[in-house]
């Protein structure tokens, strides 16, 4: 299942660290920052729940920038 | 005369910031509220530090022994204001074990060169600037980022607002989401189709550079079917969706675009790899710069260590380090460079298609639809008994019933209505041809084997293409060739490709033999296969792309409607006319938008301009930046300069990436 969130973060290697952080997160299977769309696109492993997911990777995503904001 | 400057630079500051944020209060869409905020605390710490500055140490004095301690706090509030945030976004980064980060190296300098201004109750101006012009920098990067970001978007924005559904005789603006398939909606002049549909009433003209990049206007009327994105110019138009909106050919288009610069290319890939190595290495260089040659100096050559002229030298170096150009400047300018193709009526699907074009030195083409117009017509009427016109006529009702693609070209030849009450007798004689009375009079039209079935005697044809042979009550009456025609621009897109260093050119067809030679030799193609199956020229491909060295790239163009196999062998995929065909949008890595093969030379120009801007843009930041490092190393450059150094890099490469935006004239 693949869905994309709309963010909103200022610079460019803040948005490389938020896809780091989002890979990352369990129940993630890829994830995509596209800074110039402001977009996060994930792909969440099968028979997970993407609410839940989310909720880690916001997390995950503040502590590396906490100026970013995922509009879920 | 030094202070001067540095009062006047404060006054350009607080002129500047003030200036933007009327400017932010007039237009509301230009700055997000944390921009404007970010300018509000520049604008008052600027003002409070000028404040400061004209004052001087001296006024401070007077106050007696607490004088110091009082400017001091002062000092500290207005380097609270600017820069408190980034205080606590290295403190947290430091709570999450993410040490090594910009507001990391921006509080340890400034914390850093704020203790030895204390220690020495000197200039705190240095501090306090600093963080200053790194806030203005940040500002401006925000703000430039923001806008040309939002700039490119605005320029592919197709995306039309609403759609106008007639009800109870009032037209009634809607969502074009709502619109559910087989709705009629109009479209008034100047009003961008929302959805694809048929047109049911009014003719117009249509204006499809939005989507193809090309100007020449299209002509709509009843039974036409029409692709959303198109500005209506003429005529009101009254038209039956046949797709939804979110299967319209605009909502593909957007999204395709919008979802191009999530693929990431190598050069990005090499960025945030680069920035991972480059931020902690250059945290342990300042440290070694701090220690080492203090160390060396005491120990080894017995002279006084000057810590502080060292420490200072560390701390420039973690200003000028900052790796924000290269970061920023590399996707703008991929998305620069797709967003301006698309304009150009390319479509690019990645920032990583767009660096494979740039290398392209092979191109394999399809024949039909992409070299030659895919539509057959009537090339030429030889040794006609009677008037050619007749003779089209002739054969246009003998096969009037078939449906055949040749039948088709000639009835489109004969260009009148076909009155069926003249034909009777229809024999259709499989592999042969068609032999019917028309207006009484027997017409047999159709290839050799039909006239030797008929025992009349032909003259062959010289002329590369099918040979319709017709015999009037068994005379022999001539014959009609048939020819797939070669577009306009073809001959002229495969010189251009030349030009534009493509080394190889190849067509692929499963046409004859000697049609797919002449076609060739006249376009002066390097190489031609034909008679080929579609697992054939999948087969052709690989063996070219064997064939090459590695960095070289194979493109192959087709029509993407049988070609999807082959458009995805290849290094990338041109689709060539895909105004409406899902097939190619799907298959492709590229797609031009209108049917011209010229396109395919832009589109590789618009790639390797693109590239260039990438590693020019790579070079001169990394330059500049190892350039700072090792004057600010030799102590050289001061910490103004060093800011100076981060910002101007910066805002020197977001302008040379906006320059990816411009193909017009390539």
């Amino acid at each position: 299942m693949k869905k994309t969130y709309k963010i909103e973060v200022d610079c460019a290697n803040c948005a490389n660290l938020m896809e780091d952080a989002a890979r990352k997160t369990a129940g993630v299977a890829s994830a995509t920052v596209n800074f110039m769309t402001q977009k996060m696109i994930v792909e969440f492993d099968d028979g997970q729940d993407a609410a839940q997911v989310m909720n880690d990777v916001v997390k995950a995503c503040k502590k590396v920038e906490p100026d970013c904001e995922i509009f879920l | 005369m030094r202070e001067l400057i540095e009062s006047g630079l404060l006054v350009v500051v607080a002129i500047l910031s003030a200036a933007f944020l009327i400017i932010g209060q007039k237009n509301s869409g230009g700055m997000t509220k944390k921009q404007k905020v970010m300018l509000w605390r520049i604008l008052i710490a600027t003002v409070l530090l000028l404040v400061l500055q004209i004052l001087g140490a001296a006024a401070f004095d007077r106050l007696g022994a607490a004088g110091r301690w009082v400017r001091l706090a002062i000092h500290v509030v207005d380097y609270l204001i600017i820069g408190y945030d980034i205080l606590k976004k290295a403190f947290k980064g430091i709570c999450n074990r993410r040490v090594f980060d910009e507001n990391f190296l921006m509080a340890v300098a400034t914390l850093g060169a704020l203790a030895l201004a204390v220690y020495e109750n000197g200039e705190y101006l240095e501090v306090i600037a600093v963080m200053l012009f790194y806030q203005i920098g940040e500002w401006f990067q925000s703000y430039a980022v923001g806008r040309s970001r939002r700039n490119i978007s605005d320029l592919m924005d197709i995306r039309p607002d609403y759609a106008n559904v007639e009800k109870d005789g009032k037209l009634e603006k809607v969502d074009p989401d709502e619109v559910e398939i087989g709705s009629v909606i109009i479209v008034q002049p100047g009003e961008k189709i929302p959805i694809d549909g048929v047109v049911v009433e009014g003719a117009s003209t249509l204006n499809t550079a939005a989507l193809t990049g090309e100007s020449l206007p299209r002509d709509a009327k009843i039974g036409d079917e029409v692709i959303s994105g198109c500005i209506n110019m003429t005529g009101v138009l009254k038209i039956q969706t046949s797709k939804e909106f979110g299967e319209s050919t605009v909502s593909k288009i957007l999204d395709l675009v919008e979802n191009a610069s999530s693929r990431k290319s190598k050069s990005e890939d090499f960025i945030s790899r680069f920035a991972r190595v480059y931020t902690p290495a250059v945290c342990y260089a300042a440290l070694a710069l701090a220690v080492l040659p203090p160390l060396v100096q005491m120990l080894g050559m017995g002279m006084d260590p000057a810590w502080e002229t060292w420490i200072y030298r560390a701390l420039t170096f973690l200003v000028a380090s900052c790796p924000c150009a290269l970061v920023i400047s590399i996707p703008l300018s991929f998305f620069a460079g797709i967003g301006g193709a698309s304009r150009a009526g390319v479509l690019v699907k990645g920032s990583n298609y767009l660096e494979t074009l740039s290398q392209v030195k092979t191109v394999v083409f399809d024949k039909t639809g992409t070299l030659t117009l895919g539509v057959f017509e009537v090339n030429g009427i030889h040794h006609s008994e009677i008037n050619g016109e007749k003779l089209v006529e002739y054969a246009a009702l003998a096969e009037s019933a078939s449906s055949h693609p040749i039948s088709k070209s000639l009835q489109r030849a004969y260009g009148k209505e076909i009155d069926r009450s003249r034909v009777r007798d229809i024999q259709e004689i499989s592999g042969n041809g068609v032999i019917a009375k028309v207006d009484g009079v027997e017409v047999a039209a159709g290839n050799d084997k039909l006239m030797d079935r008929l025992g009349v005697e032909y003259i062959s044809c010289h002329s590369v293409g099918t040979i319709i042979h017709i015999a009037i009550n068994g005379k022999y009456a001539g014959h009609i060739v048939i020819a797939d025609i070669v577009k306009p621009h073809s001959k002229e897109a495969i010189q251009a490709l030349k030009s534009a260093g493509v080394r190889k050119t190849v067509m692929l067809t499963g046409d004859a033999k000697k049609v797919a030679d002449q076609v060739a030799a006249f376009l002066g193609l390097d190489e031609v296969y034909s008679e080929l199956l579609p697992a054939d020229k999948v087969e052709k491909v690989e063996e070219l792309l064997k064939e090459k060295p590695e960095h070289e790239k194979l493109a192959f163009v087709g029509d993407g409607i049988n070609d999807a196999p082959v458009l995805r062998r290849a290094d990338i995929g041109i689709a060539m006319g895909a105004m409406g065909s899902d097939a190619a949008i799907e298959a492709a890595d590229v797609v031009l938008m209108n049917d011209d093969p010229l396109q395919i030379s832009k589109a590789i120009k618009i790639s390797r301009k693109c590239l260039g801007i990438v590693y020019q843009n790579i070079i001169f930041s990394i330059t500049v930046k190892l350039a700072c490092l090792v004057f600010v190393a030799f102590g050289v450059a001061n910490m103004w300069l060093a800011v100076f150094a981060d910002v101007g890099v910066m805002i020197l490469a977001i302008l040379n990436a906006i320059r990816a935006l411009r193909v017009q004239n390539l």
